[in-house]
């Protein structure tokens, strides 16, 4: 029996979380250094699995399966291939950095409260839950415990974002997240159900659901609309993709996004963008695309269509925001699209290209939260014409920026660009004018960034309320780790490439050797 | 040939440097001064080396490495050098030492832009643009052509000009920030339609293997390109969009309006290399990409590129005559003067490499931009001494300066004749080169480029004049120092070289010619 790796990585922050439960509230130092501990546990246990992975070998790999309620063909089965195992790995460090990030610093004279303060007993509790639902749903390979974990790692988000959220938006950025989640995972659970109900193998295991497909238990299955008979993976594709694709941010359901993550608390933005945003397009891309692959092509055009949108409109959108934390929502917005795009090509390169951005973006935006965070904790205002000479004050942070900056604008040598680069190329085979359009985005993306460095962090410095500094040790050490991983990816994308190309290859092989 | 790793030492031994400076405290400017010197001396001492381990007779690249990058897309982490990049690399390796002796005098701006940041941000410029000589990887060379723009960006941001304001959208803003926007999106909007064709060919020839794509590319017809287009129209696309990437870079008549701007509110050392090098960049790429990859495009094209080059160097000697600000002559000479680097190019373009001449105005071009590395950093570095002690670049405020500072006024004259070609030293090789070798294959554009010259004597003895000569100024006497030991020992390996090349060229000039012959293959 192997070492039940990937059973730890999803029980770690759970049993933290409620271990932290158990602390007295006051014991602030000792919750905090336990949620450092399991993060540093769940990252280390992240890292290895990434790179024992073989690539060689089968597509899914550490498996575990145990039987849950047979009678319902339900068990808890879990496994990595190469799209999950680097997002596994992206859970991980965010989780690391978004701990770090939480520890802040208290300096009454200066008005400053940076990280969580105010019972961060609770916070760690429901963010652990929420980390430990998302490590649950990459990992899972039964359908109907993904969706028991997806409803974990959405839940809490309610709590964090109406409880430790900013108090102009929060309540109002909470409901809208949590119903839009909700109404989307419904969504998808009703499709999911109905392929449960039509394959008839009684079985929720993803991987024996996708055999039989494959094998054409749904061929001449079909759905009575109106009179019409529509296939049944083209009438549920939808259904399925859409659902959690919600969740990926696509258009136009990309709403509940950027009142979010302005809303939600620093560490709850970085996992809220960096990490939640990836696990609705990784199921879209599991449950919707890996199921119904001929659902998938048939729809494919509609999807490169809104991811278009996405990119393009969502670039717009953030080039003319006010509130910083509003241009960083949107770039996720438009970044997230292209991941979408990547996935509609259903090309190799599209496919691999998809994979890398989910990571280089997940990193990229985590750091941009966390820099947005660590102003307005000092500066007491997002609003960008208010801002200004950061750089003069907190010029660690700003360089962390500026790193994050250029990924985001796709600069060759870092993670963006490597992500990009393959995406692009996957559209240009398949649409060159979509190719084209998408391209624009860069061109915007860039005149937002540049906007951006050039209004809060270089200029003059104006008239603060309060004296501050640059940011503490352990906010360094998560910016740092944060832009290196982005810079390692970039200087040399082949430590990352071929383990989710050999989970794209396994992919396309779905697709009659599309 | 022995495996060995000397190419990427060179390539990545200013990244270590600026990585071990990053740990060095920032007070410490001496320090952080000589560290940053003395570093950026190894990679020259390797091209040293390598050049005299480089063997001139044998045909294709050397020192070759080649190792896993971007397996998935076909790309390769793949060095290598010929004739043509040696050179380049030498330039490079020898500049920056000396542009950053020049730093010396550099002082913080700020907390966050200090020497430190100003020397790494130097060095890691030498690596972007060391990696563009030494790629032979498409995709490889285009990450390293970005590469280089971020530093330049921050070094004209943040150590430019102090003076001058220039209006964008209504509001005024410091010279230098606007220049620094302006060189930024003109080389990326380039770079954009750069990625494009880059995009293209690794599609349509599944690698991006230079040496694989030389041998594939020009005669491939399926491009997998759903437009509809014909093969001759999507590769003509193909090549205009580089032409014109390229073109922007070194610069060429009428996409060079970024680098007045640019070269005149950099830093003295920023314009220096930017002048030095980073137009040798579009040059390079022209020679190295767009000749070999579209041979047929560019011969159909090549009066084109012909007409620009003599634009180029007659409106920039023109536009330099007519400058009253002595930084903007010595960047209006730079078009100049990269306008014989293209004007031989085209020449060669059009004969498809072909013939004696071809290869005599390949070799002109070349050593011209060599050469012109050479007295252009010169140049630049001298009007920032004079700069640094008048606090003016306006020519009409000086005057008569030559018995006030006799030592800088032989110095300026001896560059000043390199950039206008004097016979006995360098500019007159290249530049005779060049023009020997177009006027049989394009003797229009030749002779049309010839009155250019005179208007290059014309801007530089303008420029002597107004500096050196007639009345002395009231307001200097006294009040000038003249130049001093650090400030000589950053002009002296110039004017070394410059003379040296002039009186015997043929070192350099062998070395270029082995690549220029195998150029076309």
């Amino acid at each position: 029996m192997q070492f039940p790796v990937l059973t730890i990585i999803v029980m770690t922050p759970m049993v933290a979380a409620m271990l932290i439960l158990l602390f007295p509230a006051e014991r602030k130092t000792e919750i905090r250094a336990t949620a450092l501990a399991a993060s540093v546990v769940a990252l280390g246990l992240s890292l290895w699995v990434y790179f024992s992975y073989d690539i060689t070998g089968p597509q899914y790999q550490f498996i575990e399966k145990y039987a849950w309620l047979p009678f319902l063909g339900i068990d808890f089965h879990v496994a990595v291939d190469g799209i999950s195992a680097p997002l596994v790995l992206l859970t991980g460090v965010v989780m690391f950095t978004g701990v770090l990030i939480s520890w802040g610093e208290f300096n009454p004279e200066q008005h400053l409260s940076a990280g969580i303060q105010d019972r961060p007993r609770e916070f760690f509790a429901f963010l652990f839950l929420l980390a430990g639902g998302v490590f649950g749903v990459f990992v899972a390979q039964d359908l109907f415990m993904l969706f028991f974990f997806y409803e974990i790692a959405v839940f809490p988000m309610y709590l964090l974002i109406a409880i430790w959220g900013w108090i102009k938006t929060r309540e109002y950025a909470a409901m809208k997240l949590t119903m839009y989640l909700f109404i989307g995972s419904v969504i998808s659970l009703i499709g999911a159900l109905a392929i449960y109900f039509s394959v008839g193998l009684n079985s929720f295991d993803m991987i024996k659901l996708t055999e039989a497909i494959q094998s054409g238990a749904l061929n001449g299955v079909s759905v009575n609309l109106f009179g019409s008979q529509i296939p049944f993976q083209v009438f549920w594709f939808p259904f399925v993709f859409m659902g959690f694709a919600i969740l990926g941010g696509i258009f136009p359901f990309h709403n509940w996004s950027p009142d979010g993550h302005v809303a939600a608390p620093t560490a709850v933005s970085m996992f809220h963008a960096g990490v939640l945003m990836k696990l609705g397009a990784f199921a879209s891309l599991k449950v919707g695309i890996m199921l119904l692959p001929e659902g998938a092509t048939y729809w494919a055009p509609w999807i490169m269509g809104m991811a278009l949108v996405n990119v393009v409109y969502g670039a717009f959108i953030a080039s003319i925001q006010q509130d910083f934390k509003y241009v960083i929502g949107f770039s996720s917005v438009s970044h997230m699209g292209l991941v979408m795009l990547g996935f509609s090509t259903l090309t190799s390169q599209g496919l691999l290209g998809a994979g890398m951005q989910m990571f280089s973006h997940g990193v990229m935006t985590a750091l941009f939260f966390a820099v947005v965070g660590m102003i307005y904790d000092r500066t007491h205002t997002r609003q960008i014409p208010e801002l200004g000479g950061i750089s003069k004050v907190m010029p660690f942070v700003t360089v962390a920026f500026i790193v994050g900056g250029l990924v985001s604008l796709g600069m060759p040598g870092l993670s963006g660009f490597a992500a990009e680069f393959p995406i692009f190329m996957g559209v240009w085979r398949v649409s060159p004018w979509a190719a084209i359009l998408a391209s624009i985005s860069i061109v915007i993306t860039a005149s937002y960034i540049v906007r951006i460095m050039s209004s809060v962090f270089f200029g003059k410095l104006p008239h603060y309320e309060h004296h501050f500094g640059d940011v503490t040790i352990l906010d360094k050490v998560a910016l740092a780790t944060l832009s290196l991983v982005m810079i390692t990816i970039g200087v040399y994308p082949a430590v990352m490439d071929r383990l989710i190309s050999s989970g794209v290859e396994h992919i396309l092989r779905l697709f009659g050797g599309a | 040939m022995e495996p060995t790793r000397v190419l990427s030492l060179i390539l990545f031994s200013p990244t270590l440097v600026a990585l071990i400076m990053a740990f060095l405290p920032r007070e410490e400017k001496t320090l952080l001064r000589w560290t940053a010197l003395l570093g950026s001396l190894v990679p020259f001492g390797l091209t040293v080396a390598v050049w005299f381990g480089f063997d001139q007779g044998r045909a294709g690249f050397q020192y070759v490495e080649n190792y896993v990058w971007y397996p998935t897309l076909n790309a390769t982490y793949h060095l290598g050098l010929d004739g043509l990049s040696l050179s380049m690399v030498l330039l490079t390796t020898l500049l920056t030492p000396i542009a950053i002796l020049a730093s010396f005098n550099v002082e913080d701006v700020s907390k966050a832009y200090s020497v430190k940041a100003y020397m790494i941000l130097f060095l890691m410029l030498e690596t972007g643009m060391l990696g563009v000589f030494l790629s032979l990887d498409l995709l490889l060379f285009f990450v390293f052509w970005e590469i280089g723009l971020v530093p330049m960006f921050f070094l004209i941001n943040q150590w430019g000009s102090e003076k001058g304001e220039r209006e964008v959208f209504g509001k005024m803003i410091p010279a230098r920030q606007y220049a620094s926007y302006k060189f930024m999106i003109y080389t990326m909007a380039g770079s954009l339609g750069l990625l494009l064709a880059i995009q293209l060919i690794g599609v349509a020839a599944n690698t991006y293997d230079l040496t694989k794509l030389y041998q594939i590319w020009p005669s491939m017809a399926d491009l997998k390109v759903p437009f509809g287009l014909g093969v001759g129209t999507i590769k003509t696309m193909a090549f205009w969009a580089f032409a014109v990437a390229f073109a922007l870079k070194v610069p060429l008549w009428p996409f060079h309006t970024w680098l007045p701007d640019a070269h005149t509110e950099a830093p003295t050392a920023g314009s220096m290399i930017l002048a030095g090098v980073l137009l040798k960049l579009g040059a390079y790429g022209f020679l190295r990409l767009v000749l070999p990859l579209f041979p047929i495009e560019s011969q159909t094209y090549a009066p084109v590129l012909a007409f620009l080059a003599m634009m180029a160097i007659v409106f920039g000697a023109w536009a330099a005559y007519g400058q009253t600000d002595f930084k903007r002559l010595v960047a209006y000479s730079s078009v100049n003067h990269m306008g014989f680097v293209v004007l031989g190019i085209a020449a060669a373009a059009a004969a498809l490499g072909k013939g004696d001449d071809a290869v005599i105005a390949l070799n002109g071009a070349v050593m011209q931009m060599f050469n012109h590395g050479l007295s252009a950093a010169g140049m630049f570095f001298l009007v920032g001494v004079i700069y640094e002690r008048t606090h003016t670049r306006n020519l009409e405020e000086f005057g008569g300066l030559f018995p006030l500072v006799p030592v800088y006024g032989g110095i300026l004259i001896f560059t000043s004749m390199a950039s206008l070609g004097l016979p006995g030293l360098n500019g007159f090789i290249s530049e005779f080169l060049v023009v020997r070798g177009s006027w049989p294959i394009l003797p229009l554009y030749t002779a049309l480029s010839m009155i250019g010259l005179f208007f290059t004597g014309a801007y530089i003895l303008k420029g002597i004049k107004k500096v050196l000569h007639g009345p002395t100024n009231e307001k200097w006497i006294g009040h000038l120092t003249e130049i001093n030991p650090r400030e000589i020992l950053v002009m002296a390996p110039l004017m070394v070289l410059i003379l040296w090349i002039g009186v015997w060229p043929g070192w350099l000039l062998n070395t270029i010619n082995s690549a220029m012959l195998m150029l076309f293959k």
